[in-house]
Order: structure tokens, then sequence, then C-alpha cells
């Protein structure tokens, strides 16, 4: 169980005493949580008093009566702000004070229990106050947290924006300087190297873009019904050429039509990457499959391949930007590495689930399942 | 004209293609004799099977430190052998290169460590250097 220390700041014992033993017992736990909160409460009499705790033992939350002696109950929370500690701050108010409750809020108390109070408002308040802490801590770990996947992100991305540079650059320096010799079609190579980077380094971008409008919430969604069979058919028409060329035969497995809600553009981005990542995975004479179906209230979308499959270390990571670990059979197979992760998030934003079974050498199945609302 | 039985061998590795092809490129062009792998472990069964007169390793292939993971094999079977590590951005290691700088860290098996930025005609150069020595 985690313990919240709380420090009761008022002149007369009987509140401090009566508060110690309504809070002492008092659990509070959250769905959100994974532990129940306890406190541990201690006392200081004076405002003067408080701030030397401040100091010496802080605590998570204080109840601040208004009056006291000496240094009144506003300015302890004054000192707070100012010196940015890091305690929330409960107002304990006599009834008559509520204007100075309200000023309390405006500079920072984060609420206010007016005297006399009972148990159960003093706890309720409590649940509010530790409720709004551990959001805020949760909030403020989640920022760090973020700001260091992102660095790890941007380090990764200008990697792989980098390489393809370098690698365009080499050619047409290698042009430049006639390194091949004066005859153009010796360079016939080197031009058809530098435009499938191009063509990578377009993808990626692509990719990105998609990956940003989805991360921030920018895209615009339009939900409609949709026939996710006649997209599946485009899907599998889109991935021809590459069909042909990998030698991999693609077939769609479902009813004449299948109408779901969503939006057109993000089931195509979803099936073009399962589909292309099945065909790309492959060997010459494999299959990749994808089924539709409904099953009572859920849509199931499944793409299955007898291809490369997928090795046991990589499972963990599938799902992740760029997390594309290199082998031997896929080092040469062209991608952004953002696939999955953007087909991840749109399977979200259905609130659906995405699961994958696969054997090394043997093949995979990507298992897509939607809630059909309504 | 290169007299081919002097030529020096090179062993190359680096899992860019495109990269592989320019500096293999250049290499040939200035007389040197290539064997390329654009994997850790194709480099790896060449070193068990004979030995360059220089090893030029990208530091991320495979795994993210697959260049140090072949300096130190190269170094442990020929410690003569003068490795360059080359690596494309320098935050990849956390450590600032400036071109030439010599190996500050003993247990780093690499003679020299290169950004991948360089033009090849001064990666033959700094390759010619550490031949000559």
């Amino acid at each position: 169980m985690e313990m919240l220390k709380v420090l009761v700041v008022d002149d007369e014992p009987g509140i401090r005493s009566g508060i110690d033993r309504i809070l002492s017992k008092y659990t509070v736990g959250y769905p959100f949580m994974d532990e129940d909160i306890g406190y541990t409460v201690y006392e200081a009499s004076t405002g003067e008093e408080a701030i030397r705790i401040f100091h010496e033992n802080p605590p998570d939350i204080v109840l601040l009566d208004n009056k006291l002696p000496g240094m009144g109950g506003v300015e302890v929370l004054e000192y707070i702000k100012r010196n940015q500690l890091n305690i929330e701050v409960m107002m304990i108010t006599s009834f008559a004070s509520l204007e100075l409750a309200v000023k309390a809020t405006h500079i920072g108390a984060y609420d206010f229990v007016p005297k006399p109070f009972t148990p159960q408002e003093l706890r309720s308040s409590m649940d509010n106050i530790t409720k709004h802490l551990f959001l805020k801590r949760m909030t403020q770990k989640m920022n760090t947290e973020g700001k260091q996947i992102r660095f790890q992100f941007l380090t990764v991305l200008s990697h792989e924006l980098k390489n393809p540079l370098n690698a365009i650059e080499g050619y047409l320096r290698m042009l430049k300087e006639r390194q091949a010799g004066d005859q153009l079609e010796a360079y016939d190579e080197i031009l058809d190297r530098s435009l499938n980077r191009v063509k990578g380094m377009r993808s990626l971008i692509m990719d990105l873009l998609d990956l940003t409008k989805i991360e921030s919430g920018k895209k615009n969604r339009e939900i409609q019904p949709v026939d996710l069979m006649r997209i599946a058919r485009i899907s599998a028409e889109t991935m021809g050429p590459m069909s042909i060329q990998m030698e991999v035969n693609i077939s769609i497995d479902g009813p004449e039509q299948l109408i779901f809600n969503g939006d057109p553009e993000e089931f195509e981005i979803i099936l073009n990457n399962l589909i292309s990542n099945a065909v790309k995975y492959n060997k010459p004479g494999g299959f990749a499959v994808c089924r539709l179906m409904t099953e009572g209230k859920q849509l199931i979308i499944e793409v299955e391949d007898n291809g490369l499959g997928i090795p046991e270390d990589e499972m963990p990571v599938l799902f992740r930007e760029f997390a594309r670990i290199k082998r031997k059979e896929t080092r040469n197979i062209m991608g952004s590495g953002l696939g999955l992760s953007i087909v991840k998030r749109l399977v979200d934003f259905y609130d659906g689930t995405i699961s994958v079974e696969s054997q090394q050498g043997k093949g995979s199945l990507f298992r897509v399942v939607l809630p059909i609302i309504g | 004209m290169t007299n081919p039985i002097n030529q020096p061998k090179v062993l190359l590795a680096d899992d860019d293609p495109d990269y592989l092809f320019q500096i293999r490129f250049a290499l040939e062009k200035n007389g040197f004799e290539v064997h390329s792998f654009d994997n850790q472990e194709g480099a790896e069964l060449f070193l068990d099977s004979a030995k360059p007169d220089v090893a030029i390793f990208d530091l991320m292939m495979e795994r993210d430190d697959s260049g140090f993971i072949l300096a130190y094999h190269a170094k442990r079977r020929y410690p003569q052998l003068p490795v360059i590590i080359l690596t494309a951005v320098t935050a990849e290691t956390g450590r600032k290169f400036n071109h030439g700088e010599y190996n500050p860290d003993p247990w780093i098996k690499a003679d020299l460590y290169l950004e991948k930025g360089l033009l090849p005609e001064t990666l033959i150069s700094y390759v010619k250097s550490l031949i000559t020595i």
C-alpha cells in the first residue's frame, strides 16, 4: 500500500487529533491505480512550525487552517507557492471565511473544507485531493518519459533519413566527377540505386506524416458505412505489381460485402500494411491471404502468409516504431519500419486488438479484432 | 597498373548496400582488393579464413554494436590489423568524434573512428596511412 504524508496545521489540538483519527484508518483506491493509498498523519500547531517541517520532513498534502496564531494559513500557502514546494494544500476554514477560502484557491490551494466538517466530508475532500495528486504526478512522469521516447525516436529517425541522403549524395558525386568514365550507360546502375533510395525516403516520410497525424489527434476521421471487402480487393490490386515481382499469390476471402462503420482511409492503411508485409516477408511461390468475417459482435480481419515468419525475440517489439531487427533473410526488404506501429494505433482508434501468431521459417498470421457497435 | 599480387586486402562490412557500393568502388579504383559483406556474420566468417591488411567496419549492422564486436574479434585474431569503425551519427555512440580521432578507450579495439558522411577519398587516405604504418 502506498502511504501519503499528511501534515495537519491547526492551533486546536481537538481538530488535529480528530483529523488524525479519521484519516489514519482511511484508505483510498482508484481503478487506475495498482495499490490502495493510506495516510500517515503528523501535526503542527503554528504556521512557522509547518514551514520548518516542510523542509525537514515534507508532506505530500497539508491540511491548513487559515486562522493560526502568528503567521496565518494564507501566508503559509503563499510560502509554498513562492518556493514551488511539491505540496498539495487543502484549506480548513471556519464557515465565516468562505471568501478567504475562495481567495486561497486562487492563490493555489487545491480545495477547502469548511469547519465544522463531518468525517465523511473530510474523507470526501481527501478523496478528491488524493486523486488530483496522483494524476498530476502520473502526468509529470509521462511527460518526462514521453520526452525520452521522443528523443530516441528522433535519433533513430534522423539515422534512417541520413543513410539514404548520404547514399544519394555519394552517387551524385560519382556522376559529377565522372568516376565511372564518360559513357552514360556506365551510370545506369548508379541512377537506379539513387532512385530506389529516393523512393524509400518518400515512403518513410509519408508514413511519418501518417503517424504524426494519428499521434497528434489531428487526423480528420470520416466515419461512414464502409464495404471492407471492396477495400480489401482494392488493396490486393495495389499490391499486384509487388506480388508478381515477389512471386507471391494474394487472395481475399470473405462475403460479397462487409459493411462496417469506419474511416475508409484508415482501413486502406491497415489492409495495405498487413498485406504488403505478408508479400514482402515471403518467398517465391508463397501465398498471402486476407480473410474478413464477423463473429457475433466482432469484426475479424486476418492476414496470413507462409513466408519468413517472425523470430521469438522480435515479437515483443513488433509494433514499435523502426523496430525491424535485421536478419539475414530480411536485410534487403524495403520498408519504413513504421507500418505496424501505424496499424496498431489505428486499431486502437476502434478499441480493437491486434495479435500475431508466427513461426520462423513457416509464416505468420496477423489478427485484428474490432468490436461492432450498435 | 597495380600488380595484383601486391594489392592490399581490405575487409569492408556495412549494411547499407549503396554505401558498400561506393566505398568498394573508391577502394578498387585505388588499387585495393576488396572483400565486402553487408552483415556482421559474413565478415566474421571471412576473418576465420583469411587475413586482411586493413578492416573497415560499420558500427550498426545486425546489432547496434556489430562494429565493436567485429573489431574485437579481428584484433584478437590479428593483433596488428588496423581497424577503422564507421559511424553514421555521432549520437549513436554518445561520443563526439572528430575526423582522425585516435582510440581513446583501450578496450574498444579500433584504431580509428570516422563518420560516414566523410568523402570516400578522405577515407582512402586514412586507410593508406594506416597500412603504411
